[in-house]
């Protein structure tokens, strides 16, 4: 089937299924911890198109290219780094060549996560022009091999999604964006973004779509959605939770979260007033399938409250905000004590 | 706040002793780096002993940094900023201590295992942790097995951490922790793992000590592992 856009694809559907994990889903076809998965667009070109047919069959009207650690920060790890143009075309081209054959439109979106290193103007040594010069050089190889979408993911701080989208802007200027941070400290990212923060940004920048991936699991997830559909109520948002959280069975990562509680929290991100839903680490073709299942014909019922997630889906993992009640006086989110000038 | 900017030329030395090491506290919370520094070195002209200024002024610092971070006032970029003015301060200390001798808490050994390139979280837990008053060997990112096993013999630590931030890197920690098992040093020492995709039942289930949600807590759980230990032995 010939390619469609994710704006036009979004205007006539309405709500659209993404896909789910990645890395998890690559062990199971023998990956090796600490291995490069991108590698594996030159070396095992056939796994990633199971991985990718595994979730179009489940029902993906998106899917994620294997390109999350394809910058050159990341690939120096590996001495790859001299590969980026090449693994990022090569990941972009294996899903482009299956959604094409699809009986329904699927959108590739080009996945595209953190260097790895934090930006100077966020307290670390990464220059933001290195930044911008090193997301270019990934988002040109994927706009390259053909991505409908630039899909920026499991950021943490603002400096570094900013020198993403700049570099998108700059070498794909005709291609959708979308951002999604990981908000796994205290309902905030690590760097202190919250999720309203995040809407604010996306609104900016004119993003197409923004949300929320990865984290602690698919309660806390879940709040952070209310936040930004709060925030932002007529944006498209992104839901993308992990399967429940990590655990160590026979020596492969498990994830906890069970295919029927994928479905409750697909239908509970819609009602959060999230439009494209599907899942990070963890979640399988049958997570997926479950999914498509659950929202098929789910009409969005009330916003669910922080009780009712808990309720369904189980505990929040993180505390969002700090409650203070010892009185030291600081300010929502302000430092709790200043330098004292004295005489 | 208004009445903190009547006056930007605070002269530490107009403040007694014990303003001083509260003071140092305060710089360090808002990352004030060469303010750190001054107040250490007026502390030593004033014959504090390196320990004292150590656990006084900068330890006790950081531990309302580590606390707000853990209670999520405060957040990286914050605690970067704290960690380098804390490192400001311990460059001059970390000499004199040597020289004079002062009691360590412990000594650990830490890394990010294999494939992952994650630094932030790893560098603030030693950071934390040489602000507890612990000698931390940091053997920085992508750290395979045998290179974990080859400081642990050259500087015998007490504790060995581990970090990982990606689902793809986490089980590494699990193949370090058998190469110890099978050198037969397992039980010599503590092993605390951390990072963002971890949890405690992953920790249990690679059979490391315990999982430490964020810097604070690696503190607080070194020392009482380290406490516990020597019960044990003595």
């Amino acid at each position: 089937m010939s390619r469609t856009s994710l704006p036009e694809l979004m205007e006539e559907r309405g709500w659209l299924l993404a896909d789910g994990a990645t890395g998890t889903n690559l062990f199971m076809k023998g990956l090796e911890s600490g291995y490069p998965p991108e590698l594996w667009n030159d070396e095992k070109p056939d796994i990633i198109q199971w991985l990718h047919q595994g979730f179009i069959d489940a029902g993906s009207d998106i899917i994620l290219t294997n390109s999350f650690g394809g910058s050159r920060y990341r690939l120096m790890l590996h001495k790859a780094q001299d590969r980026v143009a090449e693994l990022n075309e090569k990941a972009a081209r294996l899903a482009g060549a299956l959604a094409e054959k699809a009986d329904r439109p699927v959108v590739v979106a080009g996945s595209v996560g953190p260097t790895g290193e934090i930006f100077e103007n966020a307290g670390g040594t990464l220059a933001y022009e290195d930044g911008v010069a090193a997301f270019a050089e990934q988002i040109a190889a994927l706009a390259e091999g053909g991505v409908d979408v630039v899909w920026i993911e499991t950021m943490s701080s603002t400096e570094e999604a900013q020198a993403a989208v700049q570099a998108a802007r700059q070498v794909a200027p005709d291609l959708p964006v979308v951002v999604t941070m990981s908000f796994d400290t205290a309902g905030r990212t690590m760097m202190g973004v919250r999720p309203a923060d995040l809407a604010g940004f996306a609104a900016e920048q004119n993003l197409f779509a923004f949300g929320s991936n990865c984290g602690t699991g698919a309660p806390d997830l879940l709040l952070g959605v209310l936040e930004m559909t709060e925030a932002a109520p007529e944006a498209t948002v992104v839901a993308k939770a992990n399967a429940g959280v990590p655990e160590f069975k026979d020596g492969e990562i498990v994830y906890s979260g069970t295919v029927e509680l994928a479905g409750v929290y697909a239908k509970m991100a819609m009602d959060a007033g999230a439009r494209i839903i599907g899942g990070c680490c963890g979640n399988t073709f049958e997570h997926v399938a479950e999914m498509k299942r659950a929202l098929n014909g789910h009409a969005p019922g009330p916003r669910p409250t922080r009780p009712d997630v808990e309720a369904r889906l189980g505990p929040i993992q993180q505390a969002t905000g700090h409650k203070c009640a010892h009185g030291h006086g600081h300010g929502e989110g302000g430092a709790r004590r200043r330098r004292r000038r004295r005489g | 706040m208004s009445d903190n900017n009547e006056d930007d030329d605070l002269d530490l030395r107009s403040l007694n002793d014990e303003e001083l090491a509260e003071q140092i506290g305060d710089d360090l919370y808002d990352g004030l780096k060469d303010e750190v520094v001054e107040g250490v070195e007026i502390l030593l002209e004033r014959g504090w002993t390196p320990y004292d200024i150590l656990t006084k002024a900068l330890v006790a610092g950081m531990k309302i940094v580590g606390d707000d971070f853990r209670d999520g006032i405060l957040f990286v970029p914050e605690v970067l900023l704290a960690a380098n003015a804390m490192k400001a301060g311990m460059e001059i200390l970390r000499p004199l201590l040597v020289e004079t001798g002062a009691p360590k808490a412990g000594k650990m050994v830490i890394g990010t295992v294999k494939g992952d390139i994650h630094d932030i979280g790893k560098n603030i837990v030693a950071m934390m942790m040489e602000g507890a008053g612990f000698e931390v060997i940091n053997l920085g990112i992508n750290v395979e097995a045998e290179q974990f096993l080859a400081a642990i013999d050259e500087h015998k630590p007490h504790i060995l951490g581990m970090s990982a931030l990606l689902t793809t890197t986490m089980p590494y920690m699990k193949t370090v922790i058998e190469e110890l098992e099978k050198k037969g040093i397992r039980d010599d020492i503590i092993v605390l793992v951390g990072g963002a995709p971890l949890n405690e039942d992953f920790a249990r289930a690679i059979q490391a000590d315990a999982y430490c949600k964020d810097a604070a807590v690696a503190v607080d759980t070194a020392k009482e592992l380290m406490q516990r230990k020597h019960n044990i032995s003595t």
